[in-house]
């Protein structure tokens, strides 16, 4: 068992979990995952770290309910435990001097892209962010990326917040900058990662995209996760979750994500009934 | 001498029509009157080919002759004395190769049911047993640390016999349950899980510690394990890692390995969706590719899961299919379909990128290759199309390499084996001994098993010797 150390919701529907598990936070590095199972009935997903405490023996994870599990986990209260978490799983993001790099973060990305910002920065890096959400509404984290970047531009789709627009305006805009950009690091919503890749491509700069395919152990043992990178069959669960966006076969991945769309919707509004009926 | 008896006993089946559509145990195991009937048909004989084809040599005339005399607590001691987990290989183990192919009556086609006899002895223990089971005391700790890796049949062996020698055992399992694939991969209806969780508690009476959520390599890697104190680890990982056969649209959605497929069935308990919360989504028409135990496995859980046609897709014959018996012959009376000589050239599917189809080559027998068995070869111009719309692949898996990634001295061979000694089971690395699928690739349960005892013999003695 796994006890919920601390919770926060960080926006709408978004939760921050500390969770305790001394052993993941003694080795864990920045891009890895964990797989969680809340019960019995629960079925293994993997949340990318958004941060950890080897002292303390903590790691956080943050997510968004969007399906059965994730809504099951948001009605769990601090002091309450999940049944499973493994991990730390995953090849560690690259992290070296590089030069300039730009961290792009949707969504819910902004949690994972905290700590690999953090790692490059410590490494010597410049760091400019981009931090975009939908709304301000599913805005988190402002803070905590501005202070592991040099500067952080922040957009919003419907322009409650920062500027109006999608995050790959501004990224387009620095790559056609005076200063030179030497990596791009794409975290958020497989269609974002995508189009952040797009953009990057004509310019020739390598962008490092952490994938989010469906997955079972998350170890190597079950091949749920392939994805194709170069035309080459990878298991991101192991071989991942980060590759190069520009070899991404990103059309197999939005089919695969999508293998279990009318059970992940019976699933939820099962969920969804049952805790309606208790409450 | 009486007359032999070439009527071998049957055992009782569910009905073929009713167990396709349901997940509880195909065979239904002897009665006592059968037991004692099929046990009368040994012939004892002084040379005991039988114990000579065991992996583990259990004595098998003794228990046979321990039945006859209505002494079962005898028969279990006998049985335990060298296969510690008997309720499962008298279920698995493919006795047709090994114990009854050699039996004395195996040449008048009429060998003796060791396996079942074994199964009927080993559930008589867990019915009558139970509690009483053999306490025997608890052995004087020795005050050394194993630490054992994986929990499959090797590790439960491995961290039972160590832990009754009174070494101190934690046992790392990357799962969330122990029992390896035991308990992910072979279905419920060939092997209850519940004797699986027998086996796995009797493990933890003994003292031995399970950190379940552990994958070595990844929390902690060997070094860090032999640094922390552990005085000697067992490696018994198995090889779970699943092959695909790189061909063209082998990604599509509904083509699933028989890993996956095995373990959203069997360990997430995808047949009880949306009572569990992991799918699993069953076609219609449903290819197994592939003539093991995995693809049997595979394509009588997909009948079981409502599909209306299932093929199984083997490139050799019948002859060459590495499948136990028996199972091949369940598999045909619940309606399964075999398609031999046949193979995937590739996948077709759809705008949503589901699959749809496979075009096939039909295939023909060669020379024999380094298998032993005939190669098999394409047909020319022979391509057809099945149309299926879900595909399991059962192509063989090989170890996962997450540990060997992480332990540069540890050496591996070709395909990721590690390299261990034949009869101890010590690897290239220092302190550290493997045992089970890791070594031999995919394999057997009663091979792992005796992989397991021959290295914890081996650790105890250096052990000592510290
Ligand atoms: C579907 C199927 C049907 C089968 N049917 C039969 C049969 O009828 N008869 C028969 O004799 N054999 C059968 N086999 C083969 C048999 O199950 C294996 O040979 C046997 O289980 C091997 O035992 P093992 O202990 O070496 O490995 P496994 O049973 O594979 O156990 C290995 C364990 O190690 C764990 N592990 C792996 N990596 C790590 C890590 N890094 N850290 C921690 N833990 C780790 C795994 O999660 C697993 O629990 C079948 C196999 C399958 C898949
Ligand atoms: S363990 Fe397997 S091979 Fe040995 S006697 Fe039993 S059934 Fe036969
Ligand atoms: S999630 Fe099973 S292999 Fe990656």
């Amino acid at each position: 068992m796994f006890r919920i150390i601390y919770r926060e919701t960080l926006a709408a529907k978004i939760h921050l979990f500390k969770m305790e598990a001394p052993a993941i936070a003694k080795k864990a590095q920045a891009g890895q995952f964990v797989v969680v199972r809340i019960d019995d009935r629960g079925e293994r997903i993997p949340l990318t770290l958004a941060n950890w405490d080897g002292k303390e023996g903590s790691v956080t994870l943050v997510f968004m309910e969007v399906g059965a599990t994730t809504f099951r986990l948001a009605l769990l209260k601090a002091g309450d435990s999940v049944a499973d978490l493994v991990g730390p799983l995953g090849v560690p993001t690259h992290i070296e001097k590089f030069g300039t790099v730009v961290c792009v973060a949707g969504g819910v990305g902004a949690a994972p892209i905290a700590p690999i910002a953090r790692a490059l920065k410590e490494k010597g890096n410049k760091i400019i962010s981009i931090l975009g959400a939908r709304s301000k509404n599913l805005l988190f984290w402002e803070d905590k990326l501005r202070s592991v970047s040099h500067r952080l531009i922040v957009t919003t789709d419907d322009g409650t917040y920062g500027r109006k627009g999608v995050v790959t305006e501004p990224l387009k805009e620095l790559l056609e900058g005076k200063e030179k950009i030497d990596r791009v690091i794409a975290i958020g919503p497989s269609i974002m990662m995508k189009f952040c890749a797009l953009t990057t491509r004509p310019f020739g700069v390598k962008t490092i995209v952490s994938l989010n395919p469906i997955m079972v152990d998350g170890t190597g043992m079950c091949g749920c996760c392939r994805v194709s990178v170069g035309g080459v069959t990878k298991f991101a669960c192991v071989d991942g979750p980060d590759f190069d966006g520009h070899q991404v076969d990103w059309d197999l991945l939005f089919a695969r994500q999508r293998t279990y769309l009318n059970e992940e919707k019976r699933s939820f509004e099962q969920w969804q009934a049952q805790v309606g009926k208790r409450c | 001498m009486a007359k032999v008896n070439l009527n071998r006993e049957p055992m009782a089946k569910q009905d073929p029509k009713i167990r396709g559509r349901n997940f509880n145990e195909v065979a239904l195991g002897y009665s006592a009157e059968q037991a004692k009937a099929e046990a009368s048909r040994c012939l004892q004989c002084p040379k005991h080919p039988c114990t000579d084809g065991c992996p583990v040599e259990i004595n098998i005339p003794g228990f046979i002759k321990a039945i006859l005399d209505d002494n079962m607590p005898e028969a279990v001691r006998i049985l335990k004395d060298k296969n510690s987990l008997p309720g499962i290989c008298g279920r698995v183990c493919p006795q047709e190769t090994q114990c009854e192919q050699a039996c004395s009556l195996a040449k008048k086609g009429a060998p003796i049911a060791i396996g079942r006899l074994e199964r009927y002895v080993a559930d008589w223990e867990r019915t009558n047993m139970g509690a009483l089971n053999p306490k025997a005391m608890p052995p004087k700790p020795t005050g050394k640390r194993v630490a054992v890796v994986g929990s499959g049949p090797a590790g439960l062996v491995a961290s039972a016999d160590l832990a009754k020698l009174g070494h101190s055992v934690t046992l790392f399992e990357a799962l969330h349950v122990a029992g390896g694939v035991l308990m992910y991969g072979i279905p419920e209806f060939r092997l209850p899980k519940e004797i699986v969780q027998t086996e796995v508690a009797y493990v933890t009476s003994l003292g031995v510690k399970i950190e379940l959520d552990s994958v070595v390599g990844k929390v902690v890697t060997l070094d860090e394990l032999l640094k922390s104190g552990y005085h000697a680890i067992f490696l018994g990982t198995g090889a779970g890692a699943p092959m695909f056969m790189d061909i063209p649209g082998e990604n599509l959605n509904g083509i699933y390995s028989a890993n996956e497929f095995l373990t959203r069935v069997n360990l997430m308990k995808a047949y009880k969706f949306p009572e569990y919360d992991t799918p699993v989504v069953v076609g219609r028409r449903v290819a197994v590719i592939g003539g093991g135990n995995v693809a049997m496995d595979s394509a009588r859980c997909a009948l079981r899961l409502g599909a209306d046609e299932v093929y199984i897709i083997y490139r050799r014959s019948e002859a060459e299919m590495p499948a136990r018996r028996e199972e091949v012959e369940n598999a045909r009376e619940e309606g399964i379909q075999f398609k031999l000589l046949t193979n995937p050239k590739r996948y077709i599917g759809n705008e949503s990128g589901w699959v749809t189809g496979i075009e096939c080559y039909e295939m023909e027998l060669g020379e024999p290759d380094e298998s032993g068995r005939r190669r098999p070869i394409v047909k020319q111009g022979s391509e057809f199309i099945l149309e299926v719309d879900m595909v399991v692949a059962a192509l063989g898996t090989r170890p996962n390499p997450l540990i060997a990634q992480t332990t540069p001295d540890l050496k591996t061979a070709r395909h990721g084996t590690v390299i261990a000694d034949e009869i101890t089971g010590k690897t290239m690395k220092d302190k550290v001994w493997a045992g089970g699928d890791i070594v031999t690739g995919a394999a057997t349960v009663i091979s792992a098993m005796g992989a397991a005892r021959r290295a914890a013999r081996d650790i105890d003695e250096y052990l000592k010797g510290i």
